[in-house]
């Protein structure tokens, strides 16, 4: 569904995303892992138009998509959540919804019965006529999905929408994302809860420093001993094997 | 129809009838001529409003539309000899063209904020400076037009008459406001006034949006000029690009409220009714600017949402009780 080669990004000098590729076949939960710093978001940004490229394509149901502007990437049907949530802050829950909603009809009454249908799948029915810039993290995150989602997306880009949240809340979240999945979304997310990246997705591409540097099922990255020397540390792997290897 | 039905649809209703009987009731010419003005205000405060407030692009050269409307209405009058009722039309597009070629400009380069207002207001004096130095606008010495009261060229001997034009304007401005708050395009501006990245990531062509936007404030700028010249019967570039009038119009709004339909009204009819009054009751010059402006730091400073903002925290603590 989406297929991403050579994609490369550098800021002043500094390759913040170099030769990435990856793909993400539909119907799946594809999860974006790395540390802090590895690229991340602004792998995302440029699937999703908001940073250009320096290299690389973009290619999304068969249609090269690089480059075009964030709105037209929303007209083929990719919509991304922001990390650092970006609500339209005076108004209500409804109303943040219902712009989204209006990408899919010019009817008010029909974006508003859209808006109230999504709010209802993730769970915001009850803050509906709430301002948004007075809703908790976990409510904008929401938030952030609900909008997305009223769109009417074919690939959703969720960046970070679980961080910052309690257990529970996450908990929540996971069962919310899998039912959009259930309901014929592709989903690909970055994450840091390993917890919700293990249980939620079909398949992971690990980042590091700009660089792929595994991709596989969440059993086999997790075992994978470049991904734990880059969240660990050099060395780290071979410690691990070690400890096991002296425990048993 | 919901509009019929609800409380504001029956104050606007009554608002309405009670304006179009004031001039049979109020025999001073003098009061009818302040009422014209403040309505006059308030429909150039709405055109501003709908850049300014609704979408968030704040401009200061609000004047470039209503100059270049009074310019194409009066030029078609006293050079070619077209009624003022197809000049308004004339104006009214030449107004919406001076939007486009702004907006597109400084949108184009994704010009906001600060950059937008200097670049708006450097635009005004652009204008201006044209409009002085080419044959066509009568250079500085600006246009006369002819005095000759009629229907047929918008010029009146009774104010009444002006009155009754600028309700007119007035009311089709609201109902403009009103538009933008139900409709997918108003939703669309008040997105990108709130978060414009967002707004893109949505699906929403902001570029388009706000160069849609700047053409309507354009288009209404363009009616207040032709409005303007058949009034007063004389345009010179100091008069059709006045900064003081760029400022004049975001003031009414930000006063009366950004963002809301009836803010420029309410705006307009409290900054003129304070400015008359303290101009008739303080003899010493000067001293009535210096209330007007004390008056004026305390709306805004007390205010932030503007005068309309009274009313709306009123209703939420109602509607709050009665949720309860």
């Amino acid at each position: 569904m989406l297929e991403v080669k050579g994609l490369c990004k550098s800021f002043g000098g500094v390759a913040a995303v170099n030769t990435v590729d990856l793909s993400v076949d539909e119907g799946q939960i594809v999860s974006l892992i790395g540390p802090n710093g590895a690229g991340k978001t602004t792998t995302f940004a440029m699937v999703a138009g908001f940073v250009a490229p320096d290299a690389g394509s973009v290619t999304f149901e068969k249609q090269n998509i690089t480059g075009f502007k964030p709105h037209r990437i929303c007209d083929r049907g990719v919509v991304r959540t922001f990390q650092v949530t970006q609500p339209f802050a005076t108004l209500s829950t409804l109303e943040n919804i219902m712009v989204g909603a209006y990408h899919r009809t010019a009817n008010r009454q029909a974006a508003e019965e859209r808006a109230r249908a999504v709010a209802e799948q993730v769970g915001m029915k009850a803050l509906l006529d709430q301002a948004a810039e007075g809703l908790t993290v976990a409510g904008r995150k929401r938030l952030e999905l609900a909008r997305a989602l009223a769109t009417g997306p074919k690939l959703l880009l969720l960046d970070e929408v679980m961080a910052g949240l309690n257990p529970t809340e996450i908990d929540e979240i996971v069962t919310v994302i899998k039912g959009i999945r259930d309901s014929g979304v592709t989903i690909f997310l970055i994450e840091h809860v390993m917890k919700a990246v293990m249980n939620l997705s079909d398949f992971a591409y690990v980042l590091n420093d700009g660089v792929l540097i595994a991709a596989g099922t969440p059993t086999k990255i997790a075992s994978d001993s470049n991904v734990i020397e880059a969240y660990l540390g050099h060395g780290a792997a071979e410690r691990m094997t070690g400890e096991v290897a002296a425990g048993a | 129809m919901s509009l019929l039905k609800s409380r504001t649809g029956i104050l606007v209703m009554i608002g309405i009838i009670v304006s179009l009987f004031v001039p049979v009731f109020v025999a001073n010419k003098f009061y009818i001529d302040i009422l014209s003005l403040i309505l006059f205000s308030a429909f150039l405060g709405q055109s501003w409003n709908i850049l300014g407030g609704y979408a968030g692009q704040f401009s200061f050269g609000g004047v470039i539309f209503f100059g270049t409307g009074a310019y194409a209405s009066s030029i078609l009058l006293t050079t070619f000899g077209i009624d003022p009722w197809i000049g308004i039309f004339a104006a009214i597009a030449a107004g919406a063209l001076a939007g486009l070629f702004i907006g597109f400009i400084s949108f184009r380069y994704g010009l906001r904020g600060s950059y937008f207002a200097l670049i708006t207001l450097a635009f005004s004096e652009v204008f201006r400076v044209i409009a002085n130095s080419v044959e066509f606008t009568g250079g500085g010495v600006g246009i006369f037009i002819e005095h000759a009261p009629g229907i047929k060229n918008l010029q009146f001997t009774d104010p009444a008459g002006y009155y009754y034009m600028a309700l007119v304007m007035v009311i089709i401005s609201l109902a403009i406001a009103f538009w933008l708050e139900r409709s997918r395009f108003g939703a669309y501006l008040i997105a990108i006034r709130e978060n414009e990245d967002a707004a893109e990531a949505l699906g929403v062509n902001a570029f388009r949006c706000k160069i849609y936007a700047i053409m309507i404030t354009g288009a209404m700028g363009g009616a207040a000029g032709t409005f303007y010249a058949q009034k007063y019967l004389y345009i010179d570039p100091p008069i059709a690009y006045s900064i003081g009038m760029s400022v004049e119009m975001l003031l009414v709004t930000i006063v009366g409220g950004m963002g809301t339909v009836f803010g420029p009204l309410i705006g307009s009819f409290v900054l003129h009714t304070v400015n008359e009054v303290a101009r008739h009751f303080i003899d010493t010059p000067g001293l009535s600017l210096i209330v007007y402006g004390v008056i004026l730091v305390a709306i805004i400073g007390f205010l932030p949402n503007g005068l309309i903002g009274l009313f709306k925290s009123q209703k939420k603590q109602t509607g709050g009780k009665s949720d309860a």
